[in-house]
């Protein structure tokens, strides 16, 4: 058992120059879904369902943006710190 | 400045700023649903974006093994964003609360969310709206939605490119009365688009194959009709060159307007009766202005192709009587509708054939379609009593169908009389000649009608084989094949003959080089556009009969279209150098 299991939560910032565009979402996106934890992300005050590409796109998140992702669920923990690792590492991209 | 190579169908040139058709200024028209349809509806909703999802496998496979797959992952995001269960609910609700149809329900959430990104900061992510409306194309195209344009918003004057125009663009467009000119991906000299321009003397050049990937809106277009040439971004050279081109069209206009008040006739006095085709009620008026006697052509389409229900008989009648009023004593042919093949009614009632072209149109659907046929010889015989009516039945094949429909107008004629309307109790009835089938058999047509007109557009097209809409083969379709002009010459001696008068209203009646060698076949009337008719009386005017018989005694004589072609090219240019 992990600590904090059942809910999770982390900020990070976008590091790749074109931001969370189509294909950074469409990483997020499908990392997400293998999770069966809700994923929310939320930069400021808004809030998307991680799992939506549809949502996804429209939070503008350009490099530079911060964003505090939030997952509850029975393996929250595992799911918050992949995608963290995701945008950590900018996607593979610049 | 890249220069396209197309089709010139209507002589002018012009300057301006492009809008290209199907891209962005695509709409889906407002309309809503009884509430017990509503689950249909949204069921319309989940198998588009299912069957929209799958498709794009495949391309995706294809596009990553030709472009590589930084490419290929655009398609990848859309296969993603069309598995997201919230677009879907999104828009089933707005069919549940507002009672949408599935495709305008898609297209006013689609819009909205594109505008999300048209507001956003970053230029890249504005980018993205591109592919929202790429996924929108998709959806309604699954859903069977008809995509509009939003051309009645159009605010200034502007150029059309588009891959190809339908009817009802065509019929919307003619209504903003904003356009300078056409550029088409396909189509060939007699598609809608190069009919509907050259009506209009609008500059368009069609067949261009990709002009539509070459240009994109708001882009300055120089359209050469004369040429069949477009100037993407001219510059000031090509301009200046362009504008000097202009000036002297302009001028050769005037000229030929001072010929609007004398008669068509031969140097030696024969006269040729120049009227105009029309498609709708209000173009009289610039045919008259132009010279034209009288309406050889009223093609009634355009009534059937409009938004909203199916106009009735009283309807027709009023744009019937506004017809003949505004013709004013002389000739109004009617052709009853002239619906199917490339014609679909955008309604959608109709079943897709898979070769409409020989399939049910024209006066084949009239007389399987009783109650609309009825109500429409109701209202043009009604019209009758105001003005010289004649009526025209399109696509005859076999004299049963001329007599089956001889046989209707008289009913209703009879059922008319016995409710006191008054009508022309003589009403000339004729048949338009455009099968190879009809054009054999003209005598014996002949022997049952009052006139018969030469449709060369189909009778071109099924006499050749060759669909005209069809850029891989439209080269092929030519009025000068010698197969189309033996059987222009059979059917002006076997009218004779069988003792109707003869006319021809098809794209070749407008086009000057065929001039000569119509008057020299024997024709007496010719109908076509209302800018044509200028020219045409020109080249009339410039000749004798004698030249006219030595023309076609020499045009009979070749063997292939190009000696055509070219002969009549020299001998036009011989009577008229401002050709």
């Amino acid at each position: 058992m992990e600590p904090n299991d059942g809910q999770s939560e982390i900020e990070v910032t976008i590091s790749n120059v074109q931001g969370l565009h189509a294909r950074p979402v469409m990483r997020f996106v499908d990392l997400a879904s293998q999770f069966q934890s809700a994923i929310e992300v939320c930069k400021g005050s808004r809030k998307v369902d991680g799992k939506s590409p549809m949502e996804m796109m429209l939070l503008e998140a350009t490099k530079g943006t911060v964003l505090r992702l939030r997952a509850k669920g029975a393996d929250a923990h595992r799911a918050v710190s992949a995608l963290a690792e995701l945008i950590n590492s900018g996607f593979g991209e610049e | 400045m890249p220069l396209k190579r197309g089709i010139g169908v209507s002589a002018g040139v012009v300057i301006g700023d492009a809008v290209v058709l199907d891209t962005e200024e695509t709409r889906v028209p407002r309309r809503t649903v009884p509430p017990d349809e509503v689950p249909h509806e949204i069921d319309l909703v989940n198998r588009a974006f299912e069957a929209a999802r799958t498709e794009i496998g495949p391309e995706r496979a294809a596009l990553a093994a030709r472009a590589g797959n930084e490419l290929a992952d655009i398609f990848g995001f859309h296969e993603r964003w069309l598995a997201d269960p919230k677009p879907r609910k999104e828009i089933s609700q707005l069919i549940e609360s507002r009672l949408y149809s599935a495709a305008y329900a898609i297209s006013v959430f689609m819009r909205k969310y594109r505008r999300r990104f048209q507001e956003m900061n970053s230029p890249y992510l504005q980018e993205r709206a591109k592919d929202v409306l790429d996924i929108e194309r998709r959806l309604l195209h699954h859903v069977g939605g008809e995509v509009r344009s939003e051309l009645a918003e159009l605010e200034q004057p502007v150029i059309i490119v588009a891959h190809d125009m339908t009817p009802t663009q065509l019929v919307m467009l003619e209504k903003t009365k904003r356009v300078l000119g056409f550029a088409t991906d396909a189509g060939g000299s007699t598609s809608h688009t190069a009919i509907l321009a050259a009506g209009l003397g609008i500059p368009a050049v069609v067949g261009l194959e990709d002009i539509t990937a070459h240009v994109s809106s708001g882009d300055t277009l120089v359209i050469d009709g004369l040429h069949g040439v477009v100037v993407i971004n001219p510059d000031p050279a090509q301009r200046a060159e362009y504008d000097t081109q202009m000036a002297h069209l302009i001028e050769v206009r005037a000229t030929l307007d001072e010929l609007r008040d004398v008669a068509a006739e031969t140097r030696d006095g024969t006269k040729i009766e120049l009227l105009g085709n029309i498609e709708f009620p209000y173009e009289i008026a610039a045919c008259l202005e132009k010279g034209a006697t009288g309406i050889g052509l009223f093609r009634t389409e355009f009534l059937f192709l409009q938004d909203g229900p199916m106009p009735d008989e009283d309807a027709q009648y009023e744009v019937y009587k506004a017809a003949v009023v505004a013709v004013g004593g002389r000739p109004l042919v009617i052709r009853t509708m002239d619906l199917g093949g490339d014609k679909l009614h955008a309604g959608g009632a109709w079943e897709a054939e898979k070769n409409p072209f020989l399939g049910l149109r024209s006066i084949r659907y009239s007389l399987q379609n009783l109650s609309m046929f009825r109500a429409q010889l109701r209202a043009i015989v009604r019209a009758s009593s105001l003005g010289d009516i004649r009526v025209m039945f399109p696509l005859i094949s076999r004299i049963m169908e001329l007599r089956q429909a001889k046989f209707v107008l008289n009913l209703v004629m009879e059922e008319l009389e016995e409710s006191g309307y008054e009508f022309r109790s003589s009403i000339p009835v004729g048949v338009m000649i455009e099968t190879p089938a009809a054009a054999i058999c003209a005598r014996e047509l002949a022997q049952e009608c009052a006139f018969m007109s030469i449709g060369t557009n189909d009778l071109i097209q099924y006499t050749l084989a060759v669909d005209r809409g069809n850029e891989r083969v439209a080269q092929l379709y030519t009025p000068a094949d010698p197969s189309i002009i033996r059987l222009i010459r059979g059917v002006v001696r076997d009218a004779a003959r069988g003792g109707a008068s003869v006319s021809l209203c098809g794209e070749m009646a407008g086009d000057p080089i065929f001039t000569i060698l119509l008057v020299g076949l024997g024709l007496r009337t010719l109908s076509m556009s209302a800018s044509h008719v200028p020219v045409i009386k020109k080249i009339i005017r410039s000749i004798t009969m004698a030249d006219a018989e030595r023309v076609k005694r020499r045009v009979l004589s070749f063997e292939t279209e190009r000696e055509v072609l070219n002969y009549l090219r020299d001998e036009t240019r011989k009577v008229w150098g401002d050709i």
